[in-house]
C-alpha cells in the first residue's frame, strides 16, 4: 500500500517489477473502487525535467537503484588494465619456472647426495631424518623454493601501486587539467588504469554536454543575397579571430535579449533602414516557428522552444526588433520595430522527417494572406519560383560557405496567397484531416501543393556551439589512430551535424554510409551493401580477398588496412538493435571498424553499453568511454577506462567514472601526455623489475651446481632481504614515477607517438622475454666470472680470498653496481630525484654493508652477523674491483650496442623526435599548430534538429504541450499556468478531455 | 575577462593544483642520449681499459711462480691407510720431494689444496658456532653445530660444527738439501697468516686464567687428535681458537676445490731472498683423509704480486673482453657509418 495524492484516502499501484526497459511499462492503480491502467504513457523517468506547470501530484514508483535509469546502468565492473592481467599471466610462468628450477636443483641434489654427498658423511653426515638421497632431494626441493622466490616479484605489485598512485596524483595535480571557469580540476577517481590511458583505441563520446554545449548560436545569415554576419573591424574587412569588436548594441530594443551577441552591425543598419528584404526576413523569423513565449513581468520575454535552434531564431528575430511577444491558437503577436501587429494564424504546416521544412500561413492585418516557409536547403530551393534564380545561386555560395565553417544552414522563403485559392485549399485540408484513411498522405500532398514557386528570403546560419577545443582534440585523438564513435540519444541529422562540425566527419570522406532500416533484413542488407563499396573501393586498389572469408575467423582481421578511402557509419538506434543481435553483431562490428568515424544515433544507455562491449570483446582492443550524464553510466562502466565530464548534468557520470574533467578537450592531455607517459613509464618499471629480479635470483642457480645442490645461498641473508625493498626499488620507482621519453608539447604535436601502447609494443610477452634472458645473461656473467677469479685466486698479501664471504660480497657489491648502471641506462629522465635515488641506493648499499660487517654488531649477535669484517677485507683487494668491472662491462656493454643499434637502425618516433630536439636545440621549433581550413563543403541543412514532428498541430488545437510523449518532457515548452487557464476557458470542457492522457500527474491531480 | 581574471586573482580558486615543477611534471632534468659519438668512443676507451687490465694481469701473474704437487697422489699409502677410518690412530709419514730449478725470490707462501671438499654445502657452512668461537659461555646445543655439538655424554664439543671438527690437521714441513745427504728445516711462519679482523675479531678465547682451564668441561671434536688449547703449545697467542691454522680452515671456502693459506717462509740466512734453487721435500705427517671422497691434497708454494697468485682468468677475460668491446665498437662503427638511419623528424 502506498500514500498517494493530496487526501489522506489511499490508493494502491500494482505494477511490473523493476526492470531496464525505457519504453514499457505496465501497472495498474487502483484508486477509490475505480481501476486506473497505468502505462509508460504515465511514466516519468528519472532525470526527466516536467516543464509546463508549476507543480504536479506524482507517485514515485521506483527509487534509487529499481528505476529504469539505474537498471539500464549495468553491473559495476571490477577494471584491470591489460597490464595488469599480462603481468599476472607472467607471474604464474614465473612460479612454474620456479617450480621447474626448484625440480631441477631437486634432482641434482638427489644425484649428488647419491653419489658424492654420501662419500661425504663422514665430514657432513645427514641430517638425522633424512634417510635417503631422494629424500634429501625433495628437502632440497622445497629449499629452494624459498631462496628463488625472489623470482616471483612479490613486491612487483606493491610497487606498481604506488607507481599508478604517483601518475594519478600527477593527473590530479596538472594544472592544463584544471578548468577555470568550472573550478574543477582533473580527478583520477581510481588508481589502477594509469597506463591503460596509453593504451586507447576506441573512444566512445557521448554528444550532448560532452562534445557540444547545448547552446545554438544565431551566427550569421544571409538576406536577399547579402551576407551578414562575419566578424568586421573600423574599416570593414574581415577580422581575425579574438580580435573582437563591441558586439551590436541592442539597447534601443527595450525587449531585446541581453545575452544575444551579434557582431555585424550592417544588420540591424539594413533593419532600421527599412531594408524591406531583411524586415520580412525577420518577420518570417518571428511567424514562423512552434515557439512559446512567456511573459513573467512586462517585458521579460521567455521564449520555450522545443529545440535550441528555433529558439536561437525567433531570438535573434527579437533582438532585431521583430519581437514575437504571445501566440494563441489563431493568433501570433509580433512586436515588429516597436508596433505591436496581430498576425492570423491560419495553418501551420509542421516539420517532418521527409519534408524537412515548416511552413505557417498567416494573414497579415491588412488581410493578406502569405505563407512562410523555411526548410532544409535541400529540399526548398527546389521548390522556389524560377525568378528566384539567381537569388538563390549566391544564396547558394553563401550556404557553403556557412556549411564549410560547420553551421547549421535553414533557407527562408515566402509566398503570397490568393485570398479565392487559400479558401478552396483550406478546405480540401480541412476535409483531408478529416479523412478517416491515408489522412498523412493526403495531408502531406496538400502541404507540397501550397508549398511550391516560393520567394527566397535568405538563409540562417546557426552554430551549434561545441565544447572549447573539440575539433582540435578529435583531430589529434584521430592522427594517434585513436578510433572515436559517438553514441548519442539525438537524431541522426544532429549527429551527423555534430560529426562535420567537430571534424570526425569530413567532405574528403569517399562516404558516408547511413544504416537506418527497421527490420533484421533491412540493417543487414545495408550493412553488406556498405561493406561491398568498401571492398570495392580496395579491390580498384587491387587488394581484393575475400570478405566471407575475413567474417568467419572469430578474431576480426584489422580490415582497415585492406581499405582504401575513408568511410564513416551513421547508424539508428533501432537499426542498431537488430545490429547488436548476436547474429549480425560481428557483421555491424567489422563494417564500423573499418570506418574511419561511427555515430549511433538514438540509442538507449543500455545500447550504448552493448556496443562498448562489442568492441571489447571482438578487438581486443582498449576502449575509453566519455560522457556526462546518467545515460552515459552504463558505457561509462562498461568500458575499459570511463571519463566523466563533470558538467551540469549531475554527477552520476563523474561517480561511476575512472577519471574526471570538465573540459572534453582534457581527453587529448589525459591520453596523449598522462596516458602516454604511464603506459611508458609502467613498461620500463616492469622490465627492469623482471630483469633485476632474475639477474638477482639465478645466481642462486648457477652457484647449486658448484655447492651440491644444497641451496646454499650465494648472497648474505641481509642482502637477500635489502636488496628488493631497499638496494634497487626506489631509483627503478622514481623511473617509474618521472621518466619522460619527450616532453609533453611534444606528444601533442607528434600524435603518433601514441601508437606503440596501441599495438602493446613496450611490455608485451616479447619483450618480457626479452627481459628475463637479459637477466639470466647478467646472472651467468655475475657468478661465472667472479667463479672464475675466485677459484684460486688469494689476496694481495698471500692470504686466503677464495672463501665464501668474500665471493659473496664480491657477487653482491656487482649485482648492485651493475643493475645500478642498467637502470642509469633505463632512466632517460634524469631529474634530481632520479640522481638521489640512484646514488643514494648505491650509497646506502655500501652504508648498510660496512655497517653489517662491522664489529659492533657482530659483538652483539655473533651468530647473525657472520660476515663480519668482510667488506673491508674483500672490497680492499684490486682483484675484487676488477672482477667487479668487468663483470658491470660484460653486463652492460651488449645492452648499450643493441639499444644504440637499435636507435641507430631501426629509431622509434620518439626517439626520433628526441633526436630532432637535440639537434635543434637551439633552433627555435615551429610551433605546428591546427589550421581551421575553410572547406567549402557539403551543405548540411540544420532544420530543427532536435525537433518534433506535431507541434504545429498541437499549437493550432491549442492543446497547449500536453504531450503524451515521454521523451519530450524534457524538451517541451513551458507555458505560465496562465497561459493554460486562457487555453482552458477557450476551449471548455474539451481541454479538460485533452490533459487526460498527460502523465500520472495529471490524473493524481483529476483524482 | 579582464574583470573577470581580477576577480579570479582576488580569490585564488581553492582547488586549482600548485604550478610548482615538481607537480606539473616540469622537473629540470639531465637527458642522456646514446649519441654516436659517446657510445663510439665509450667503446674504444672500454676496450682499451680491458686489453691494458688483460696485459697487465696477465704480464703480473705470469711473474709469480708457483710450484704445486699433489702429495694425495704421492702419498698413495697414506691415502689408503685413512681411508679405513680404524686405522686413525696409526701414524703415517709420507715425503713428497720436488726439485726447483731456480730459485723463488720474494715473500714465499705455502698453500694446501683441497679438491673435491664441499666447504661450501650449505649444512657444512652453517655448522659453526660463532658465539662459542668468540668464546662466549652459550649453550650450542641451540647452535647449527649438530652433530657435532655434544657428545653422548652431553659433554660439548669445543669448537663444535662441522666445519671445526673437519679441519686440515696434516703436519707439514718443508726440508731443503743444501748438499745431497744433508737438508734443513725451511723455516715456515705459522702465524699473521689469517686476516686481522678474524683474529682479533671474530676469534677468542674463553677467558680464564689459563686456557687449558678455559676448555674444562669441554671436549675436542671427534675427529681432532688434541683439544684446541694444545693446537700451539709454544705460542700462547697462536692457540685454542685464536689459532691461525684454525681460523683459516674456518673460513670456508666459496667452492669445492681451493687453497687455503698454510706457512709462509721466514725469509732467515739462507732463505733470506727466498727459496734458492735445489732439491726440497715436504715431510707431511698424513691425517686428513680425501680418498674417501675422491679428493686430492696439494701443497703449494707460491709468489704473489699485486693481483693475487698465479691465476690467469682475469687476465685472459680482459683481455677477450676487451677485444670483443673494441671489435664491438668498430662493428658498430661500420653499420652506423654504412646503415643509419636516424634522422631529425624534418628531414623524413
Amino acid at each position: 500500500m502506498l500514500p498517494c495524492g493530496p487526501s489522506a484516502s489511499s490508493g494502491e499501484v500494482i505494477c511490473e517489477t523493476p526492470n531496464n526497459k525505457l519504453d514499457k511499462f505496465s501497472g495498474t492503480l487502483y484508486w477509490k473502487e475505480n481501476k486506473y491502467l497505468l502505462s509508460n504513457q504515465n511514466m516519468l523517468l528519472r532525470g526527466c525535467v516536467l516543464r509546463n506547470t508549476e507543480w504536479c501530484f506524482g507517485l514515485v514508483i521506483f527509487a534509487g537503484p529499481d528505476t529504469k535509469l539505474m537498471q539500464n546502468s549495468g553491473r559495476t565492473k571490477f577494471k584491470r588494465t591489460s597490464i595488469d592481467r599480462l603481468m599476472n599471466t607472467l607471474v604464474l610462468w614465473i612460479f612454474g619456472f620456479l617450480v621447474c628450477m626448484g625440480v631441477i636443483l631437486a634432482f641434482g641434489n638427489a644425484i649428488w647426495e647419491y653419489k658424492v654427498g654420501a662419500r661425504f658423511q663422514m665430514y657432513l653426515p645427514w641430517d638425522t631424518a633424512v634417510d635417503s638421497a631422494a629424500f634429501s632431494g625433495f628437502l632440497s626441493f622445497w629449499s629452494y623454493i624459498i631462496i628463488l622466490n625472489t623470482v616471483v616479484p612479490i613486491s612487483l605489485y606493491v610497487s606498481v601501486e604506488v607507481i599508478r598512485l604517483g601518475h594519478s596524483y600527477f593527473i590530479n595535480w596538472d594544472k592544463k587539467m584544471y578548468c577555470a571557469k568550472r573550478r574543477t580540476p582533473a580527478e583520477a577517481r581510481t588508481t589502477t588504469l594509469n597506463e591503460e590511458l596509453g593504451q586507447v583505441e576506441y573512444i566512445f563520446s557521448d554528444k550532448t554536454g560532452t562534445l557540444t554545449q547545448n547552446i545554438m548560436v544565431f551566427s550569421k545569415c544571409s538576406v536577399h543575397g547579402r551576407s551578414y554576419g562575419d566578424v568586421q573591424d573600423m574599416l570593414g574587412h574581415k577580422a581575425e579571430l579574438g580580435e573582437r569588436p563591441e558586439p551590436v548594441d541592442f539597447s534601443f530594443n527595450p525587449l531585446a535579449d541581453p545575452r544575444f551577441r551579434f557582431w555585424d552591425a550592417g544588420l540591424l543598419a539594413a533593419v532600421q533602414l527599412g531594408n524591406p528584404h531583411v524586415h520580412e526576413f525577420f518577420r518570417l523569423l518571428s511567424l514562423c516557428h512552434t515557439v512559446m513565449s512567456e511573459e513573467k513581468n512586462e517585458g521579460e520575454l521567455y521564449y520555450k522552444a522545443q529545440s535550441p535552434d528555433e529558439g536561437a531564431l525567433v531570438t535573434a528575430a527579437r533582438n532585431f526588433g521583430f519581437v514575437f511577444r504571445a501566440r494563441t491558437p489563431k493568433t501570433i503577436t509580433v512586436h515588429e520595430l516597436g508596433h505591436a501587429i496581430t498576425y492570423q494564424l491560419l495553418a501551420i504546416l509542421d516539420f517532418n522527417n521527409v519534408r524537412k521544412r515548416m511552413s505557417v500561413i498567416v494573414r497579415n492585418p491588412e488581410g493578406k494572406i502569405r505563407l512562410y516557409c523555411k526548410g532544409a536547403d535541400t529540399i526548398l530551393l527546389e521548390r522556389l519560383h524560377p525568378a528566384n534564380l539567381e537569388l538563390a545561386s549566391i544564396t547558394t555560395d553563401h550556404l557553403n560557405e556557412y556549411a564549410g565553417e560547420g553551421l547549421r544552414t535553414l533557407v527562408l522563403a515566402y509566398k503570397d496567397l490568393e485570398e479565392g485559392y487559400y479558401g478552396d485549399w483550406a478546405e480540401r485540408l480541412r476535409r483531408a484531416s478529416l479523412a478517416p484513411d491515408a489522412r498523412e498522405d493526403r495531408l502531406a500532398r496538400l502541404y507540397d501543393e501550397v508549398e511550391h514557386d516560393m520567394m527566397l528570403l535568405g538563409a540562417t546560419a546557426i552554430e551549434d556551439k561545441l565544447q572549447q577545443g573539440v575539433p582540435e582534440t578529435i583531430a589529434i585523438l584521430t592522427l594517434a589512430n585513436i578510433k572515436i564513435w559517438v553514441l548519442t540519444g539525438d537524431k541522426p541529422e544532429t549527429a551527423v551535424n555534430i560529426g562535420y562540425s567537430c571534424k570526425m566527419l569530413t567532405d574528403d570522406m569517399t562516404e558516408v554510409f547511413v544504416v537506418t532500416g527497421h527490420t533484421v533484413l533491412e540493417v543487414r542488407e545495408e550493412l553488406r551493401k556498405a561493406r561491398e563499396k568498401m571492398m570495392d573501393g580496395s579491390r580498384s586498389m587491387g587488394n581484393g580477398f575475400s570478405c566471407q572469408e575475413k567474417l568467419c575467423s572469430s578474431k576480426l582481421p584489422s580490415v582497415l588496412e585492406a581499405i582504401a578511402g575513408e568511410y564513416a557509419l551513421v547508424i539508428n538506434g533501432h537499426s542498431l538493435a537488430h545490429a547488436l543481435e548476436a547474429d549480425m553483431e560481428l557483421e555491424f562490428l567489422e563494417t564500423a571498424c573499418a570506418c574511419k568515424a561511427v555515430i549511433c544515433c538514438r540509442v538507449t544507455p543500455l545500447q550504448k553499453a552493448q556496443v562498448v562491449e562489442l568492441v571489447k570483446k571482438y578487438k581486443k582492443a582498449v576502449t575509453l568511454a566519455i560522457g556526462d550524464g546518467a545515460n552515459d553510466v552504463s558505457m561509462i562502466k562498461t568500458a575499459h577506462i570511463g571519463v566523466g565530464i563533470s558538467g551540469l548534468e549531475g554527477i552520476q557520470a563523474v561517480l561511476a567514472a575512472d577519471y574526471s574533467f570538465s573540459q572534453f578537450k582534457f581527453l587529448q592531455r589525459l591520453l596523449l601526455v598522462h596516458g602516454r607517459w604511464s603506459y611508458l613509464r609502467m613498461c620500463k618499471f616492469l622490465c627492469y623489475f623482471f630483469y633485476k629480479n632474475f639477474a638477482f635470483t639465478m645466481v642462486h642457480f648457477w652457484f647449486g651446481f658448484f655447492c651440491g645442490f644444497s641451496a646454499q645461498t650465494v648472497y648474505d641473508q641481509y642482502f637477500i632481504t635489502l636488496y628488493n625493498i631497499v638496494y634497487t626499488s626506489l631509483p627503478v620507482l622514481a623511473m617509474g614515477v618521472f621518466d619522460q621519453d619527450v616532453p609533453e608539447q611534444r606528444s601533442m604535436e607528434y600524435p603518433k607517438l601514441y601508437e606503440p601502447g596501441q599495438l602493446n609494443l613496450l611490455f608485451n610477452k616479447r619483450e618480457f622475454f626479452i627481459c628475463i634472458a637479459q637477466g639470466i645473461y647478467t646472472s651467468v656473467l655475475m657468478f661465472f666470472i667472479p667463479y672464475g677469479v675466485f677459484a684460486d685466486a688469494t689476496r694481495g698479501d698471500g692470504a686466503q680470498l677464495a672463501d665464501y664471504q668474500s665471493f659473496a660480497v664480491t657477487v653482491a657489491t656487482s649485482l648492485v653496481i651493475v643493475v645500478s648502471v642498467q637502470i642509469g641506462l633505463d632512466t632517460g629522465f634524469w631529474t634530481a630525484i632520479n640522481h638521489f635515488f640512484i646514488w643514494g641506493s648505491l650509497a646506502v648499499y655500501f652504508a648498510i654493508l660496512f655497517a653489517m660487517h662491522s664489529n659492533g654488531l657482530f659483538q652483539m649477535f655473533p651468530n647473525q652477523f657472520r660476515f663480519v669484517g668482510n667488506a673491508q677485507n674483500t672490497l680492499a683487494q684490486p682483484i675484487v674491483w676488477l672482477t667487479i668491472a668487468l663483470t658491470t662491462v660484460v653486463c652492460i656493454m651488449p645492452v648499450v650496442a643493441f639499444r644504440f643499434l637499435k636507435l641507430d637502425l631501426k629509431p622509434e618516433l620518439s626517439d626520433t623526435v628526441r633526436y630532432t630536439q637535440l639537434v635543434r636545440k637551439k633552433q627555435k621549433t615551429q610551433h605546428r599548430c591546427m589550421r581551421r581550413v575553410g572547406r567549402a563543403g557539403s551543405r548540411r541543412s540544420g532544420y530543427a534538429f532536435s525537433h518534433q514532428e506535431g507541434f504545429g498541430e498541437l499549437i493550432m488545437s491549442g492543446k497547449n504541450m500536453r504531450l503524451s510523449s515521454l521523451a519530450l518532457s524534457s524538451f517541451t515548452t513551458r507555458s505560465s499556468t496562465s497561459w493554460i487557464e486562457t487555453l482552458r476557458k477557450k476551449k471548455g470542457g474539451d481541454s479538460s478531455n485533452a490533459s487526460s492522457p498527460s502523465g500520472g500527474a495529471d490524473k493524481t491531480l483529476k483524482v | 575577462m579582464t574583470s573577470k581574471s581580477r576577480e579570479d586573482a582576488q580569490h585564488p580558486p581553492s582547488r586549482c593544483p600548485d604550478n610548482s615543477a615538481f607537480k606539473q611534471q616540469k622537473l629540470s632534468a639531465w637527458q642522456p642520449e646514446l649519441t654516436p659519438a659517446s657510445v663510439l668512443s665509450g667503446f674504444i676507451l672500454i676496450g682499451v681499459f680491458c686489453l691494458t687490465m688483460g696485459v697487465c694481469l696477465i704480464l703480473s701473474a705470469r711473474s709469480v711462480k708457483e710450484v704445486q704437487i699433489n702429495y694425495s697422489d704421492k702419498c698413495l699409502n697414506c691415502s689408503k691407510l685413512r681411508e679405513n677410518s680404524s686405522n686413525w690412530n696409526t701414524e703415517c709419514l709420507c715425503s713428497a720431494d720436488f726439485k726447483l730449478e731456480e730459485k723463488i725470490q720474494g715473500d714465499v707462501f705455502m698453500y694446501y689444496g683441497l679438491q673435491n671438499f664441499y666447504q661450501n654445502h650449505r649444512r657444512y657452512v652453517m655448522s659453526r658456532s660463532n658465539a662459542q668461537l668468540l668464546g662466549r659461555n652459550t649453550d650450542i646445543r641451540n647452535s647449527n653445530c649438530a652433530p657435532f655439538s655434544t657428545y653422548r655424554n652431553g659433554t660439548p664439543m669445543a669448537p663444535c660444527g662441522a666445519i671445526a671438527n673437519s679441519m686440515f690437521n696434516d703436519t707439514i714441513s718443508l726440508f731443503y738439501y743444501t748438499n745431497l745427504s744433508t737438508a734443513i728445516q725451511v723455516p715456515l711462519l705459522k702465524t699473521g697468516n689469517s686476516w686481522w679482523t678474524d683474529k682479533y675479531v671474530k676469534f677468542h678465547n674463553p677467558t680464564s686464567h689459563n686456557l687449558t682451564s678455559a676448555f674444562a668441561g669441554t671436549a675436542r671434536p671427534p675427529y681432532w687428535q688434541k683439544p684446541a688449547y694444545l693446537l700451539d703449545e709454544e705460542n700462547e697467542r697462536n692457540n685454542g681458537y685464536i689459532n691461525d691454522d684454525f681460523i683459516i680452515w674456518m673460513r670456508v671456502s666459496a667452492f669445492h676445490t681451493f687453497r687455503n693459506l698454510h706457512r709462509r717462509l721466514s725469509r732467515t740466512k739462507q732463505f733470506a731472498d727466498g727459496l734458492p734453487a735445489g732439491n726440497y721435500t715436504f715431510r707431511i705427517f698424513y691425517n686428513f683423509p680425501v680418498s674417501r671422497f675422491k679428493g686430492k691434497k696439494y701443497l703449494i708454494l707460491s709468489t704473489v704480486v699485486w693481483c693475487g697468485g698465479s691465476s690467469l682468468f682475469l687476465g685472459i677475460a680482459y683481455m677477450v673482453s676487451g677485444a670483443v668491446v673494441m671489435l664491438a665498437g668498430f662493428i658498430i662503427t661500420a653499420i652506423h657509418l654504412k646503415l643509419k638511419k636516424r634522422k631529425t623528424y624534418f628531414q623524413r
